[in-house]
Formats: C-alpha cells, structure tokens, sequence
C-alpha cells in the first residue's frame, strides 16, 4: 500500500500537503496565465523588436541589428550627439522631482486627514481620490484652462517677468510639473495615510522626551514607522512618471520632450518600431536601476 | 483632601491646583501634590482616575489647563517636554524599533549633541548597570519584555533627569518578573537617589516600591502618605478596598463604639458621624476557640480559599474576611470565635459627609 501523504491542519482545517499545492496552483494559474499573455510575451516581442531593422516603410525586416541602440546612445551618420541620452535623463529628472514634490506634499496632507474627527476622514479621502475619476487627458486639458492668460496665474506670472505679457502659463517645465504632481498625489497619499494613520505617537513623545529637535523627531520616530506606505507611494509615482507621455504631451510641448513621448513618436508617427522598442527596453533598464537604487538606500533606514 | 496642603516650592517636584479636562471628561480636579527631591513617589488608582494625565502633564506632553509644575523651584509649566529635565519610561517603552539598543539608550544624548566619547562612556555605564551590555547591538524586537523594560529605564536615565517618570512600566510583564522587578526597581532607585514618580494601578507594586504614595480617584487625590501609613489607617471605603483588601462593617455611633449587624464594637476613638463605616483588615482579624474579651463574634465558616502561605476564610454573619497566619486548617461548617481588635478597627470619613 502507499504510503498515506502526512495529514496537516491549514488554519483548522485537515487536509494534505498535495492537496493544498494542488489548490494553490490551480488558484495562481489565472494570474499566472495573464501575465504571461500580457506582461512577459510582450516584453519578449519588445526585446526581438528592438534588434531588428526597420523596412524603408516601416515594416520590420527580420535582420539582425545593434543599430537601434546606438542610435539611442547618441552614434548617428554625423558622430555622437547626446540628444536621446537627454530626454531619457529629463525623464528621470521629472520623474524624480514629481516623486519628491508628491511626497512632500503628502506628508502635512495625510497628517492632517488623519487628525480629523473619524466621520470626516473618509470625506478628505474622497476629495483627494476625486480626481481619479476624470479622464487623465482632460484633467491634463484643465491645466490649459487655469494656466490660460486670462487668469490671475498668468497674469501674476507675467507681471514678475516670468513670461511675455498675454501669454499663457504653458508649454513649459512648469506646467509639466505641475500636471504630474496633480496627476500623481494620490498614488503617495493613499499608501502614505494608511501608515500615518496607524502611527505609534509614543515614539514620538519619546523623541521629543528625550530631546530630539523636530528634524530628528521626523527622521527618527515618524519616517521609519511610515516607511512601507512612503515605499509604495515613491514606485507607484517613480515608475509610471517614467514613462508618462500625456501630460508632457500636451503641457511641455515640443521642447520638454520626455521618454513616454518619444517612445509614442516611435511607434506612431515615425513609424520605427524597432527604435521604439529600443528605447522602451531602455527605459525599462533605468527603471529597474532607479528601483535598486532605492532599494539599497531604502534598506539602510528601513524598519527591521 | 490631600495631606500635602503645604508643599513647598523651593525643591523637589510640585504640582499646584493642576486642573485638565478633556471634552465633557474631567481628568484631574485640583491636583496639589510635593514630592521631595530622592523619593519614590507612587499615583495609584483605577484606570481613568486620572494619574497617567499628571504624568503626562509633568513630562511636558500635556498641557494643564490651570495649575502650576514647579521642578527644583522654577516653574515648568508651560515648559515644553524637550526642555525639562524630567524623562519617561513609557507604558510600551517606545523604544526606536529601527535602531540598536546601543542607539535607543544613547538617542537623549545624540539630540544634546554630547562628543561620542562622552556617550559611549555613559551609554556603556546604563548598559552595564541595567545588565544590557550583552544587548548592546541587538534590535529591540530582538528583546524579551523584561529587556525592553530595562532598555526604556536605561534610555531615561542615561539622562540623568531629575525627575524619572514611570508610567504602568510593568504592565507588560507576567506575574512571577513583575514581583522581582519591582525590587530591583526600588534599590535602582535607592542607588541612585534619584527622584521617581511611578504611575500604576498595582496596589503590591504601590507598597513594594514607593516611600510615599498617593491614592487617586475620579481626578482627585484621595489619600497620601507612606504605604504603612494609608495600608493601616485608610481614610475612606475607597481607599480601603483598592489597596488591600478590607471588611468594611457598617454601623450606627454607640456609646464607646459602634453598633454593628452583629453586635457592639468597642472603639479606641469615638467617630464624628452617627451612620457610617468602620473597616478592619482581614488579617488583623484574630480567630480562635474561645471568647476574647472585647469585640468578639461568633462566627460560622462558609468557605475556605487556600493561599499557599495561608488560608483565607468566608465567615457568617457578614460575610467578613478572616486571612490566618498560618496553614492551620478550618473547615466549612465550623463555629469560632472572631475578634475585632478596637485598636484595629478604622473608622472611614467617607460615610460621614
């Protein structure tokens, strides 16, 4: 006879060590089964995409080639020009400061959500979750119109010099930045007041018992207890600002190009898939670095 | 009614006439207590009674909303907590979960700026006192409840505040390091002749630990004095019952004494009221086969409680509380003779108001 599989108890239940494994795939296979279809495939297509050559009418022609990715690195017919390295690079740069400016704003945000009367808390929540509801290229066509001439943000521009008489607030960094920190102050404050939320005060009474200033208090008492929401909000913005390409779109124009729109260009207009997917798979490598970055600066202030 | 009417200002610590309310809650009504520099002072009361909100008004992490802090002579009330020389050992020690043990004692003192040399010197001498130095590099999460205990007591003293301020710091703790916790609490304390202020609603820690307390009810200061002092003569019912345990008896005003449910008792001192009550302590309560001379009852035995050291008997007619001294066994169903020893009967204010 076979030997009996080990009886074992799953949160009070009796079962065996095969039956739960055979549960637990057959309920990971869905999810398993999507990403594979629509994240790794993909992202395999990506790689073979990107080292093919482009037909003169864009159609790809299966040969081998490096060429997209020098062309990214900035080798042309005419010698090296650093122009793609420089979008890629204001992309982090974006990315990075909408990250900081979110986070900074979060923090006063969630503090004082979190000190409001109970019944309250979840009305701030739901202002602060409203925008999400709005289509991302109209809120981004909104901006148009509060940066318009006519309105007092302009005019207040114009008289400090900032821009010509009669002139709207857009395109520019500016607005570029003002679209993404708009567009992604959620994605920080959501995970940053869960954690507020749940935290120890006593830390912070210690802190300030044992004499701490109030940049020591926050570093030492309220940053490492709100750690593991600040990690979730910092990804959710860092990664999509990345490769964002509505909002630079319509508010930085031409001249504040940013990855997101030069990858759309490649696959749109010009028509280059291949040198698309070259720089996707270099966005994607800058990500990753950015993430691991993070990651080790993140462990050495981590919570154990 | 507090027997501190007096207190001085000029040493030690003071608080005057502290009031606080939260919302519709009155947490402490007219607060006067002195506590004199070395002591170890004990709040002791019902969770609610207020104790834990003096503390926190001493420590400077709420505001009174009348009433005066003085520390050493200098008024402290509206001093904010990171400029009082008063430190706390938390109820959940909220030590940094992030830093080693080693960084948790020396925090006080990297926030003053000290030289590092200075730190390890003193970090190293908390360590070593408080058995921690073995600790040193580990996490708190790594510690037991005992360990952190010590690492909060270490992290306060380190310090060297002149008020320590103990707030429930043995809550966490099981039964059996409770009690030897206690003690070394209080030579800890006698070594270093550092004022403590200890808040708990432990009636054994109170008289363990402190060289004087004060019994807090409902925001008010009930009674205060030396544990012996309050233990024996209670000044009312409350006080009685929550620190020890007390038959409180009562009675009508007699010529002499009182009169009771059971008979005439004989009293030292005749009391002010004409209804009221008297208490006595169930182990001052002497037993035996034959009728003493003064103040005794006839009793039954109902039920027997046995105490390891001791029993405790349940006694008709009362029901009163007879703790023996020794492992002499009585059984249920049996008739003695009680005696209610007039020098040990307590007459309480309270009835009397």
């Amino acid at each position: 006879m076979k030997r009996a599989d080990s009886i074992l108890t799953w949160y009070g239940e009796l079962t065996t060590r095969q039956q739960l494994l055979k549960r637990g795939s057959l309920l990971l296979t869905p999810g398993m089964l999507w990403l594979m279809l629509f994240l790794v495939l993909p992202s395999l297509v990506l790689v073979v995409v990107s080292v093919v050559t482009r037909g003169a009418y864009g159609q790809l022609e299966w040969v081998f080639t490096l060429e997209n990715y020098k062309r990214l690195a900035g080798f042309t017919l005419f010698g090296w020009t650093p122009d793609y390295l420089m979008i890629l690079w204001r992309s982090v740069v974006v990315a990075f400061f909408t990250t900081l400016v979110s986070v900074i704003l979060s923090y006063p945000l969630c503090f004082f959500i979190a000190g409001r009367p109970e019944h309250s808390r979840y009305l701030w929540l739901t202002l602060v979750i409203i925008p999400f509801w709005t289509n991302m290229v109209i809120r981004a066509y909104a901006w148009f119109l509060i940066l318009s001439p006519e309105l007092p943000f302009a005019r207040l521009a114009a008289i400090f010099g900032f821009i010509p008489d009669g002139a709207p607030l857009y395109p520019n960094a500016f607005a570029v930045y003002l679209g993404m920190v708009s567009m992604f102050l959620p994605f920080v404050t959501l995970p940053l007041y869960a954690s507020v939320e749940r935290l120890d005060w006593s830390l912070v009474e210690a802190a300030q018992d044992l004499y701490a200033s109030r940049f020591r208090t926050f570093t030492q008492a309220i940053l490492p207890q709100t750690m593991p929401g600040l990690s979730v909000g910092i990804i959710l913005t860092f990664v999509p600002a990345m490769g964002m390409f509505v909002v630079p779109d319509l508010l930085g124009g031409a001249k504040y190009m940013l990855v997101g729109n030069l990858i759309q260009q490649q696959f749109g207009t010009s028509r280059d898939w291949p040198f698309g997917a070259a720089i996707s798979m270099g966005l994607m490598v800058l990500t990753m670095i950015g993430l691991q970055i993070y990651r080790r600066k993140g462990k050495e202030i981590e919570v154990i | 009614m507090n027997q501190n009417q007096n207190p001085t200002t000029d040493q030690g610590l003071t608080v005057k006439h502290i009031c606080k309310q939260f919302g519709d809650v009155i947490a402490l009504d007219d607060v006067t207590l002195n506590v004199a520099p070395g002591e170890f002072f004990t709040l002791l009361g019902p969770s609610g009674c207020g104790k834990t909100t003096l503390l926190r008004i001493i420590a400077g992490l709420e505001l009174a909303d009348s009433g005066q802090v003085f520390s050493g002579g200098k008024d402290i009330t509206r001093l904010p907590a990171i400029k009082r020389q008063v430190n706390t050992v938390f109820q959940s020690y909220a030590l940094f979960p992030h830093l080693t043990i080693y960084e948790n004692i020396a925090f006080g003192l990297r926030s003053r700026k000290f030289p590092d040399a200075e730190i390890k010197k003193r970090v190293n001498r908390r360590l070593e006192m408080l058995d921690l130095s073995s600790m040193a590099q580990r996490h708190p999460h790594q510690l037991s409840g005992g360990q952190k205990q010590r690492v909060a007591l270490a992290r306060a003293l380190v310090n060297e505040p002149d008020v320590l301020l103990l707030d429930e710091p043995m809550s966490a703790l099981d039964a059996r390091l409770r009690a030897q916790v206690q003690e070394d609490l209080r030579r800890l304390q006698r070594k270093l002749g550092r004022t403590f202020i200890l808040v708990t609603h432990d009636q054994s820690e109170a008289l363990v630990c402190s060289d004087r307390l004060a019994v807090m009810r409902q925001g008010r200061v009930v009674q205060c004095g030396s544990p012996e002092e309050v233990y024996d003569n209670p000044t009312d019912s409350f006080v009685a019952k929550f620190l020890g345990a007390a038959n409180l008896i009562p009675c009508t005003k007699a010529p002499g004494g009182v009169q009771t449910a059971f008979g005439f008792l004989a009293l030292d001192k005749e009391p002010v009221w004409q209804e009221g009550t008297v208490a006595i302590r169930p182990e001052w309560i002497g037993i035996g086969d034959k009728e003493p001379e003064r103040n005794g009852i006839r009793a039954r035995v109902t039920e027997i409680v046995y105490r390891g050291t001791n029993f405790d008997l349940w006694l008709e007619p009362g029901p009163l509380r007879v703790r023996t001294s020794s492992y002499r066994r009585i059984d249920p169903g049996r008739e003695v003779w009680l005696e209610l020893a007039s020098k040990e009967l307590v007459i309480l204010e309270d009835e009397a108001r």
